[in-house]
């Protein structure tokens, strides 16, 4: 039976039904192993190796030689499925590994990143998914080419979706590479490579049809290794497996300890030394130039005061620090401007905020514009917005939004329930524990630098603000501080790894796709051949893949700020585009040139600025960048386009034509009409 | 039998509906993130309401929107004549 044929379609439940079922005994049989003494390397090795392998064989045999099938999935994903797809193409190694620890980090301010990423939903659902899927064409830049005609806008969208998602598809492919390493001790580069084979092997040579299937059997990994731990841990703490409903007796317990922690004396003693080393910091930067020579000369004295026979690490110590001195005033002035910020940032000198209370982290202005940012961000990420090319029918696209976000919803509503249960755990248990006598998992994330401690007053005990938890620790660890047995541990690994690969796929499509269909057979060679237009646009995702590889290899630390940077962008330069060339019949080129360009360069403007320049326009943060452009784009667009000549007779009836479904292409049919 | 096409209506009912859709889904956010001092007053179950309602309830609702959108459209559809050939 060919994978996508119709008897695939047609006993789809049934398949995937199947497939599930295998997995768990899969996972019981190595659990079992476990026990039985198989090794942890060999429980990861075990995992990487059949997952990896059951996406390959969904990948290969889902191969293709049409145009609409590569492009599109054939137009014949069931609404459910498309949400299963969706679910997984949206949730990325960030959803994944990082929402929960931004949640223990930032409490209730962090919920901004849990309803923006599904609020968005609803502006995809009502604005745009059933109104793309009547268009009916291949790519996010083809609905604007034929909306306000020529290249122009094209052109603008092809830049703007490649921007968006390939600093997205960077931070998956570094997210595969820590997993990678983490897991199976392979070194980083070569698991970077390892994690490519994977998504190569799923996507060049079925295309969408190929990446639909495999990120659904991706989905119900990640969503397994989801839950999992925090049901097992619910149960241990409430006695009733449903996280979601009982962690609100956990949310009370940790109000409770916070304020038993403000209170404890030993806690206030590290608040105080925190403090010191702040206002010592201060005291440094006010004092410069002359802070900066003391501190060389105390450091060379010391050197100098060495004994002859003094062991030569302490030589290398000294010599050490005065090399990582700042080299000259103006240096220092940055450097310790910067480390005051982040130090203030984390507020260690003052009693905790509680974890409840709102705008304690994040005031109330920046929680709505980045809640905000998101939810439209969401909205206009074109390797989102194309999977609803997928579905049969513009009915099915309507329904198929509500699918992708109860997918998405049973992650992200557990995602609150996992960050409390891991503070809690952390309130109760670690905190004020005898620094010998903490748990192993601590040593074991410490290891990788995910958990650091120090006891800052050296009294033998952990206090709050000696402990730092990467945000990213909280999922991977969960299992451990759990107590669960290794084989959870490499489930959630797995379910990491299905994330970073299914959300990777999407987006290589979307940049391949940009290049080859929109660039080369729309504006370059319009004349290609299928064959020929296949070719180019497989040798496209290899080309892209192996660049991206390339990049993440270098482990730039701000692509993590970079990925929420391009949700402002798509943001800000397609959405006011794509909903007014659906909903305003009036808005022409002019006006979307303008609108898209003034919205993506605003957006720019701002980022850039704020971050490095100290550009603040009423103390909005850089990571809600698009606050600006996206208003701006739509003004634009309203403006611009009533002054100038109002679109063709044409376009507007095809803005008509594209508000009711009926007419809708169906299948491979469309691969035959050319737009407009 | 199916209904004579009357896209002109149908498109004003579809505004009508997104309107709809959208109050709804600004009130269970931006309103609820404006009030959670306030709502977090009220605790049922273990959730301070404002918490809740960032955490899970306006998500609940977000779903709960999406789907009906999608089934009143596909309703209306018929009715105002608009729908898909099979």
């Amino acid at each position: 039976m060919s994978v996508g044929g119709k008897s695939f379609l047609d006993n789809l439940a049934k398949i995937y039904g199947f497939y599930t079922g295998g997995f768990i005994i899969f996972v019981i049989l190595l659990a079992i192993g476990e026990q039985m003494g198989m090794s942890n390397a060999a429980i990861g090795y075990t995992y990487m190796g059949i997952t990896i392998g059951l996406y390959a064989v969904i990948g290969i045999s889902s191969r293709t030689a049409k145009i609409s099938e590569y492009y599109v999935a054939g137009r014949s994903v069931p609404a459910l499925f498309n949400g299963m797809a969706t679910g997984s193409d949206w949730m990325s190694a960030a959803s994944f590994i990082g929402m929960a620890g931004t949640i223990f980090g930032l409490g209730y301010d962090g919920l901004a990143y849990i309803m923006g990423w599904t609020g968005g939903y609803v502006l995809l659902a009502v604005f745009l998914g059933p109104y793309l899927r009547k268009f009916g064409q291949f790519t996010i830049p083809d609905f604007l080419g034929a909306r306000y005609g020529g290249h122009a806008a094209r052109s603008i969208g092809i830049l703007a979706a490649i921007i968006a998602s390939f600093t997205y598809l960077i931070a998956q492919v570094t997210g595969v590479g820590i997993i990678m390493s983490r897991f199976l001790g392979l070194d980083f580069k070569i698991g970077v490579f390892v994690g490519l084979g994977g998504i190569l092997v799923c996507s060049m040579l079925g295309g969408m049809k190929a990446v639909t299937w495999t990120q659904v059997a991706q989905y119900i990994i990640l969503i397994l290794a989801y839950l999992i731990p925090p049901i097992v841990m619910s149960y241990k703490l409430t006695g009733v497996p449903i996280p979601e409903i009982m962690y609100g007796q956990i949310l009370q317990k940790i109000d409770a300890q916070e304020k038993v922690i403000n209170a404890d004396p030993k806690e206030t003693e590290v608040r105080a030394l925190w403090q010191k080393s702040a206002d010592a910091l201060a005291a440094d930067i006010k004092g410069l130039p002359g802070s900066l020579d003391t501190k060389k000369s105390d450091l060379q004295a010391k050197l100098a005061a060495l004994p002859p026979d003094a062991p030569a690490a302490d030589k290398d110590k000294i010599t050490k620090a005065i090399a990582a001195l700042p080299k000259d005033a103006a240096a220092a002035k940055d450097a310790w401007t910067t480390a005051q910020k982040a130090q203030a940032g984390v507020g260690k000198a003052k009693p905790i905020k509680p974890y409840l209370q709102p705008f304690a982290r994040l005031d109330m202005k920046n929680m709505l514009a980045l809640t905000f940012c998101l939810m439209v961000g969401t909205a206009g990420l074109p390797h989102i917005l194309m999977r609803y090319y997928t579905v049969p029918s513009v009915k099915d696209a309507r329904v198929s939004c509500g699918w992708s976000l109860f997918f998405i919803f049973l992650l992200y509503f557990t995602a609150p329930a996992y960050a409390a249960f891991a503070r809690n755990e952390v309130l109760s248990h670690i905190i004020g524990l005898p620094i010998a006598q903490l748990p192993t998992w601590m040593a074991n994330w410490a290891k990788v630098g995910l958990v650091s401690f120090k006891d800052i007053n050296a009294d033998g005990i952990l206090q709050f603000y000696e402990l730092t938890i990467g945000a990213d620790a909280i999922v991977l660890a969960m299992p451990e501080i759990a107590g669960l047995p290794y084989v959870i541990s490499g489930l959630v690994a797995a379910g990491g790894l299905a994330a970073a690969l299914s959300t990777a796929d999407g987006l290589l499509l979307t940049i391949s796709n940009a290049l080859s269909h929109d660039l080369y057979y729309k504006i370059i060679d319009p004349t290609a051949s299928v064959v020929k237009r296949l070719a180019v646009s497989r040798t496209l995702l290899v080309v892209t893949a192996l660049i991206a590889a390339w990049v993440a290899t270098y482990k730039i630390t701000i692509i993590v700020e970079l990925v929420a940077w391009a949700f402002s962008i798509a943001a800000a330069s397609f959405f006011p585009a794509l909903v007014m060339g659906i909903w305003d019949k009036k808005a022409n080129k002019a006006g979307a040139l303008v609108g898209m360009w003034l919205g993506f360069s605003t957006c720019l403007y701002y980022m850039i600025g704020s971050r490095f320049y100290g550009v603040d326009w009423w103390g909005v943060k850089t990571i809600s960048s698009g606050l600006f452009g996206i208003p701006l784009g739509f003004i634009a667009i309203f403006v611009v386009s009533r002054m100038t000549a109002p679109p063709s007779q044409e376009l507007q009836d095809f803005v008509e034509s594209v508000r009711i479904p009926r007419g809708a292409s169906k299948g491979d049919e469309a691969g035959m009409t050319t737009g407009h | 039998m199916a209904q004579p096409a009357r896209p002109k209506e149908y498109w004003a009912y579809n505004v009508r509906l997104t309107m709809l859709t959208l109050f709804i889904w600004f009130v269970v956010t931006y309103v609820a993130i404006f009030f959670s001092p306030e709502l977090n007053n009220i605790v049922i179950f273990g959730f301070p309401m404002g918490y809740y309602m960032g955490a899970q309830g306006s998500l609940i609702v977000f779903v709960w929107l999406i789907f009906n959108y999608a089934f009143k459209m596909n309703k209306a559809d018929i009715d105002y004549g608009v729908e898909e050939e099979e």
